[in-house]
């Protein structure tokens, strides 16, 4: 075992000039949050919505929705990275991929859309089981006090599922920031990127990737620090969905 | 646009795609699902020990590993299995490790954390009575484990651990970042060198979705099918 321990490695200069290999480190750490808390809003958005369609009782429209689903589950995320990045400008028509191209940040635009797009679909199946959980009663109540379905949904299912489905959905928010990862095979310098890059200028391999976990970690223990503390504040007692093992991360 | 669309490439390198990339991807999930679920049980078992010291090394190691993203478990394990396997035959230099072995023992090791948290839940949903009446029958521990609970635990829980292999077998795409050739590599290759990458990410994408669907499909007729009726 000869390798050489060099901890002071992150106050020495990076060579793109930017600063310290630790200020590689911190914008590294803020493009990750950047890019998975921008298409947690996004995926947040179109699962509701989609999570909602597949409970309603239009056949066509839940298929549709159902297939939504399907789609952005099993296709792996590294191939929609590439789908979104070097097929989709492609196929659209050539003014709008032109635009695409030339935008300023487009690996950060489409990892954000493909993580979105990804993640939506896994919020969806949780607002789904979430809105079915709830007991029957809830939605013939709605309908017996003269509620249309749209206001049922939107003062009794609704507000009830969102609460009782917050402890999945931080996982699925743990989950979206580690799949921001997954975004530097389109050239997103986020967190695991930059390890990648102090290894690969300063060859301080294990200095680079534990600072990185470090990172990684605080971060995780700190969403669910965060979330527990929500969590409790609206729990409705008696209405817990044991966490849908849907596998994943 | 879609108007030129060249199915011809496909067709060039189905052989290449198939017998060198699905090849790899298949047998990768294959081995990394049998070690993964190995190495996974033995985690549970350790962390639904009495011993403090063994449980809390073992929810530290499954905490830790998913915590952090695969990607870069895959670059902590690329760098650090030839160390390791120097450090164990007392090699004074890294030795070279292939990229399968590397790929096989980091996908083992993350992927048990996974397999861990399920069979936990497995062995959990035993009644603990049943581990008395081993234990009272005069079984030790392991006997009880292997003969009683594991059984039990394990068919419980056969769907949600098929579940986790599909998300391995997407999961192990993301060799990509070490360059190896498995079904996206070998596919990225040959878009690269022909210039055709609408043609050939979208065939994978196809192809993975088939696979997929058809998979989760079938785990969920099998789900229905292995439950123990009580």
């Amino acid at each position: 075992m000869n390798y050489h321990w060099n901890w002071r490695i992150f106050w020495e200069a990076a060579p793109d000039g930017t600063g310290t290999y630790l200020d590689t480190l911190v914008s590294g750490l803020l493009w990750t949050l950047a890019t998975a808390l921008t298409a947690w809003i996004m995926a947040l958005a179109l699962g509701l919505v989609i999570g909602t369609v597949r409970t309603l009782p239009n056949k066509w429209l839940a298929r549709l929705a159902n297939a939504y689903v399907e789609v952005f589950r099993n296709v792996p995320l590294l191939v929609q990275m590439f789908l979104w990045y070097f097929v989709a400008p492609e196929v659209l028509p050539q003014a709008a991929g032109d635009w695409i191209k030339s935008l300023p940040n487009a690996s950060f635009v489409t990892a954000v859309l493909c993580l979105g797009f990804f993640t939506s679909s896994r919020v969806a199946v949780q607002v789904s089981t979430g809105i079915a959980a709830l007991p029957r009663g809830q939605k013939m109540a709605g309908t017996a006090l003269g509620l249309t379905l749209g206001q049922t949904y939107r003062y009794v299912l609704l507000p009830m599922a969102a609460r009782v489905i917050l402890p999945p959905l931080t996982s699925e928010f743990l989950n979206i920031i580690k799949n921001s990862s997954v975004a530097l095979t389109i050239g997103v310098v986020e967190l695991t990127a930059s390890a990648r890059a102090i290894q690969e200028f300063s060859f301080q391999v294990f200095e680079a990737f534990t600072a990185a976990t470090l990172i990684y970690v605080v971060v995780n223990i700190g969403v669910v620090y965060l979330m527990h503390r929500l969590e409790k504040k609206v729990a409705i007692p008696g209405f817990i969905v044991a966490g849908a093992a849907s596998g994943g991360h | 646009m879609l108007g030129n669309f060249d199915f011809d490439v496909i067709a060039r390198s189905w052989g290449y795609l198939f017998q060198t990339g699905m090849l790899f991807t298949l047998k990768l999930t294959a081995l990394a699902m049998v070690g993964g679920i190995g190495v996974g049980t033995m985690l549970a078992l350790m962390r639904l020990s009495s011993n403090r010291a063994i449980s809390l090394f073992a929810t530290s190691y499954v905490n830790l590993v998913r915590a952090v993203p695969l990607v870069l478990v895959i670059f902590w394990f690329y760098f650090l299995v030839p160390y390791i396997a120097a450090w164990i035959i007392g090699s004074p230099t890294p030795v070279q490790v292939g990229a399968f072995s590397s790929a096989l023992i980091t996908f083992i090791m993350f992927e048990a954390a996974y397999y861990c948290e399920i069979m936990r839940s497995g062995i959990q949903s035993i009644p603990r009575g049943q581990v008395w009446a081993g234990r009272a029958l005069g079984m030790n521990y392991w006997q009880t484990m292997a003969h009683v609970v594991l059984p039990q635990a394990f068919r419980n829980m056969i769907p949600v651990l098929l579940t986790q292999t599909i998300v391995l077998f997407q999961d192990v795409s993301l060799v990509y970042v070490l360059s190896i050739p498995d079904f996206v590599g070998a596919a990225g290759k040959v878009a690269q060198r022909d210039g055709r990458l609408v043609e050939m990410y979208s065939f994978v994408a196809v192809v993975y979705f088939v696979l997929c669907y058809g998979l989760s499909f079938l785990v969920h007729r099998l789900q229905r099918r292995v439950a123990i009726i009580r």
